[in-house]
């Protein structure tokens, strides 16, 4: 559960809209046993999430406040099979919605170290290391210099 | 009424920092005129860009979003694109679009150039490709594009610089390319891959289309303007011109602007230069009628503004069972002109290019691999994005886009920036032929990447968040009532009135604009100059 404010910023989600969000992440990407990850509830990660949101606040609350009215109520207060076929419907209904719940929760958990070692990256921005490219093989374009010309005269 | 001040005059104003602005800029300086720039937004600073910090994915759809509607910044000005299919990108500060742009730099062909003579649409340009051959070739040395010579699909050129790299990505789709028999190349790349006039080779960040924190893509802030700033050009930033002042001569006598303390001034000027893409250029010339132009600054034809043209993109992407080079890289690698001219049996006049693409970071692999199906939510999550991750290539299709009077910019009644100017309203629809060309696309691309042993395959057309090509509405031509400024630039109504930026485009070719619309600005800043004693007869 998310702990309750006295105040509540209207720049921020309120403690109702952030433990919907909390439940929705949780359906999404689960943590994993087998590979050692955290899911996006892992509190490092969803408090992340819960700073980062920025341009997206007015349409992620609409997304909420869409599921609660799914709901009927509070989305935690349904069981687990309640919830994901509820944000089943949520998905196929609402795309557009559910994509910015998604966009604000996969901005964050994609960017966690333990998550970025996990999938093959260095823990770092790109600059100023940059990466390495490899220059490929330039022979395989003797068939294209062979065709010739295909540009069209204009004159 | 609050009074307005009157700077000092100058020779030459230009309005806009961007591609063409800066080009005319440095091509003007020679002339040893006092030539001032105004730009709405400020100088980028390469230490903020997105690829420098570990939310370099994150602030892609925050500042450094390619809508100018969700950025919201103080530099941008609303867009109403209600009535339009395709969304609006652009960066407004020094460079403009070149700062967001990925440095994809090809050469319009000879054919664009006569496509009512060839091809029985549209009109011919006044000037053709030998004109701004020159022209092109100065601007690859000034940029630094790095290539590779031979390239069949284009009359000879000469490579500044070695390509970038063809990577994993690029050997995959060229080797599909080759079974298919159809053409590809290394894309003309406007990215240092050496040191070069100063600036650090390429170092695969991958980032080019958020801002090049390496400094090796060749965005004008970086290329043109510390040359032109040398030569004692002026560039004041945060000053947004609202309108162009005439006189009884019906020439123009300089612009309105609102300083960065939100004070109008008045710039007096000899000769004004427009330069702030299709959108913001014909915004400037409707806000600028008067008793003298009721219709709008040069707008006898009343073709200000009408024309609009992008290039829809679809895009075709499939994964691979296979690593490939995933973010690592300049994202767009070769290109393919293989359907650029008009073939009668396909079902429609003109083409488009490939560009054919490295892979997506990992948010991007997880917000795209959400939104298409690929990847679930729950404990199937994390294998599936393991399916995509780095495995992923593909392709957008740069479709021609026909210039058409009903897709237009007009100044919104409503709407308005921060300084109370009125805001452009987008109206535009896709084209007959143009829907049969991105379908086409869409059938030959996955064909590229069935060839190529992709599974997983995906397409969007149009890509509706694309609009970054803005063409045609201030269109070139010898017929003053068919078009708004003269075979080399100049207002047909108003004489020292000048436009260089991508309105000027009477067709749009089927690939990126931005090497064409700065040989176009040097072409005019050559006529300027060659002409410059009988310059407004």
């Amino acid at each position: 559960m998310i702990a309750s404010s006295q105040t509540i910023a209207l720049d921020e989600l309120s403690p109702a809209e952030q433990e919907t969000l909390h439940c929705v992440a949780s359906h999404m990407i689960p943590p994993s046993e087998e590979l050692g990850l955290p899911g996006a509830t892992d509190p490092a990660i969803f408090a992340d999430i819960l700073r980062s949101i920025g341009r997206d606040l007015p349409a992620l609350r609409q997304a909420l406040h869409a599921i609660t009215e799914m709901a009927g109520g509070p989305l935690a207060v349904l069981s687990s099979i309640e919830q994901r076929a509820l944000l089943s419907r949520f998905r196929s209904g609402r795309p557009d919605l559910a994509g910015v719940v998604e966009a604000v929760t996969v901005r964050c958990y994609y960017r966690d170290d333990r998550v970025m070692s996990s999938v093959g990256m260095e823990v770092r921005p790109p600059f100023p290391v940059g990466f390495a490219v490899p220059q490929g093989d330039w022979s395989l374009l003797e068939p294209v210099r062979s065709r010739g010309k295909i540009y069209r005269d204009a004159d | 009424m609050q009074s307005v001040t009157r700077n000092e005059p100058v020779d030459v104003l230009i309005i806009g920092a961007g591609a063409s602005g800066a080009a005319i800029a440095w091509s003007l300086a020679d002339t040893k005129m006092r030539i001032l720039c105004l730009e709405q937004g400020d100088w980028p600073r390469s230490s903020d860009f997105p690829s420098t910090g570990r939310d370099w994915e994150a602030r892609q759809s925050e500042d450094y979003s390619i809508s100018p509607n969700r950025r919201g910044l103080a530099a941008d000005y609303p867009i109403n694109e209600d009535d339009s299919s395709i969304k609006i990108a652009n960066y407004n500060g020094v460079g403009g679009g070149t700062v967001f742009y990925a440095g994809h730099f090809p050469r319009l062909h000879p054919s664009d150039f006569r496509v009512r003579s060839l091809d029985g649409v549209a009109d011919d340009w006044p000037i053709d490709y030998r004109t701004l051959e020159p022209f092109y070739a100065l601007n690859d040395q000034m940029m630094g594009v790095a290539s590779l010579a031979g390239d069949p699909a284009y009359p000879p050129k000469d490579a500044v610089m070695p390509p970038i790299p063809l990577g994993r990505t690029g050997e995959k789709l060229g080797s599909a390319m080759n079974k298919l028999g159809w053409h590809w190349w290394p894309s003309d790349s406007a990215i240092s891959t050496q040191e070069y006039q100063g600036r650090a080779p390429c170092i695969n960040l991958g980032h080019c289309p958020a801002g090049c924190a390496q400094g090796a893509k060749a965005s004008t802030d970086v290329t043109y303007w510390p040359e032109a700033v040398r030569s004692r050009v002026e560039l004041r930033t945060r000053c947004r011109v609202s309108r162009i002042e005439t006189n009884d001569e019906q020439m123009a006598t300089g612009a309105y602007y609102f300083d960065p303390d939100g004070q109008e001034r008045f710039q007096p000027a000899e000769i004004v230069i427009m330069a702030c893409n299709g959108i913001g250029t014909p915004r400037i010339l409707l806000n600028s009628a008067s008793e003298r132009f009721p219709g709008g600054l040069a707008n006898s034809s009343g073709l200000v503004g009408k024309n609009l043209m992008f290039h829809p993109y679809a895009q075709i992407r499939g994964h691979f069972d296979e690593p490939l080079d995933g973010y690592r890289g300049p994202p767009i690698c070769i290109w393919s002109m293989e359907f650029y001219e008009t073939d009668p049996a396909r079902g429609f006049k003109r083409g488009y290019c490939y560009q054919f693409s490295r892979g997506l970071g990992p948010v991007r692999t997880a917000t795209t691999g959400l939104a298409d199906g690929l990847l679930p939510w729950g404990d199937e999550h994390h294998a599936a994005f393991r399916r995509l991750f780095c495995r992923s290539a593909g392709m957008v299709s740069i479709c021609e886009d026909l210039p058409e009077e009903i897709n237009r910019v007009t100044l919104d009644p409503h709407l308005k920036d921060i300084n109370g100017i009125p805001a452009p309203k987008i109206t535009y629809r896709i084209g007959e032929n143009t829907q049969r060309m991105l379908d086409h696309s869409v059938a030959r691309g996955i064909e590229i990447l069935k060839a190529a042993g992709a599974r997983d395959i995906t397409f969007k057309s149009p890509l509706p968040y694309a609009g970054w090509h803005l063409m045609g509405t201030a269109r070139m031509g010898h017929d003053p009532k068919r078009s708004v400024v003269n075979a080399w630039g100049r207002s047909h109504d108003v004489k020292n009135l000048f436009i260089v930026d991508g309105s000027v485009f009477v067709t749009s070719g089927g690939v990126n604009p931005t090497a064409t619309i700065q040989a176009v600005a040097l072409y005019v800043a050559d006529q300027i100059k060659s002409r410059i004693y009988d310059l407004f007869n």
